[in-house]
């Protein structure tokens, strides 16, 4: 295994990892409300 | 009749990319009822980030866009700790570097809808301009101050900072859900003003340089593309070049969308792996690796030559 490849997946672990964290502190439901409401920012109004 | 079989069998000519970029559209926003009541999506689905610059205001939407959740997880992160709650982007990074350590850049070229977009308006007929390579890292600026560090310090009174990105600048966002739910809900319609319409000048802009230049919005702004970029290095979906078999022709830096020397430079931040340089060479001296697919041509010749 190619020293690249390794990277590719100590990266690909770390990120699964960050992930399971998140899920863990209820991150998944923060964005779900976030993305659930309409974002006065993104559409430009506030 | 015979015209519009022409033009059946003239659609049905596209690419294979951009089929899927397509479906990718559809598959992302399917509900479009939503686009004539003005509501949005409030489905379970809505939590999860998809590795594209697809608005979560947009009325058919059925995912979350990542850069929207990071700024908004990093613009509220001093006002949680004050809460002693804890929030910190952490689900949003972990799936996008899920991403980008498998492929990259590859949603880019093959899902992101503003993406198809910028390769559709390109197709104008017209005078084209290349876009100065210096302007590349324009986008790494924004990612830093407009995702990250803005949202995180600069706070209201009440302590929340804002989706700077989202509210000054993205026009994916003005495009896909500020323009639908002005048109079609009364009460969004009542609150524009100076910002809805330096938005639209934004996008319009935008939406000129899209039709001179091929990809500018990838390669100069969008915030996704440089934190996905990030990870062309070292993702398991790897551009490799034989060198050895290499002729020089240019066909493959000819036809990438980014201006890349791709022999030299396979591998760059800059590459969003539409594959066409793989497609363009005449030789087969360009092949992509990923774990499932293997190396099919000139395993033993072939060398990662990267910049």
């Amino acid at each position: 295994m190619t020293v690249r490849r390794l990277s590719g997946y100590t990266s690909l672990a770390i990120f699964v990892a960050l992930l399971l964290a998140g899920i863990f502190l209820d991150e998944f439901r923060s964005v779900l409300v976030n993305a659930a409401n309409v974002c006065l920012s993104c559409i430009g109004i506030g | 009749m015979g015209r519009l079989t022409q033009r059946l069998v003239s659609a049905c000519r596209l690419t294979r990319r951009r089929w899927i970029q397509i479906l990718s559209l559809i598959a992302l926003n399917p509900i479009v009822p939503n686009y004539f009541s003005g509501t949005i999506v409030q489905a379970r689905s809505k939590g999860i980030c998809v590795p594209v610059l697809n608005c979560y205001s947009c009325p058919a939407a059925v995912g979350a866009c990542p850069i929207g959740a990071l700024q908004h997880a990093f613009a509220s992160i001093r006002f949680r700790l004050s809460t002693n709650e804890a929030e910190f982007g952490l689900y949003t990074l972990g799936s996008l570097g899920i991403v980008g350590s498998l492929v990259g850049r590859f949603p880019c070229a093959w899902f992101c809808p503003f993406g198809l977009l910028q390769d559709v308006l390109y197709k104008i007929p017209g005078p084209k301009l290349r876009v100065p390579h210096i302007l590349d890292y324009l986008k790494y600026a924004v990612l830093a101050l407009t995702v990250f560090v803005l949202p995180l310090v600069v706070l209201s009174a009440v302590g929340f900072g804002e989706s700077w990105f989202c509210k000054w600048i993205c026009p994916a966002g003005t495009l896909e859900a500020g323009l639908p739910l002005v048109a079609a809900n009364a009460g969004i319609r009542d609150q524009v003003g100076l910002l809805f319409v330096w938005k639209v000048a934004l996008l319009v802009l935008f939406v000129i340089w899209m039709i001179v230049s091929l990809r500018p919005f990838c390669r100069t702004i969008c915030p996704l593309g440089a934190l996905l970029g990030l990870f062309n290095k070292v993702s398991l979906l790897r551009l490799r070049v034989d060198s050895s078999r290499c002729t020089a022709c240019g066909e493959c830096s000819r036809v990438c969308p980014v201006d890349l020397d791709v022999p030299k430079r396979p591998n760059s931040p800059e590459c969003i792996r539409c594959l066409k340089c793989v497609t363009a060479c005449r030789v087969g001296c360009l092949d992509y690796e990923f774990p499932l697919h293997g190396r099919s041509t000139g395993p033993a010749a072939m060398s990662e030559e990267d910049d």
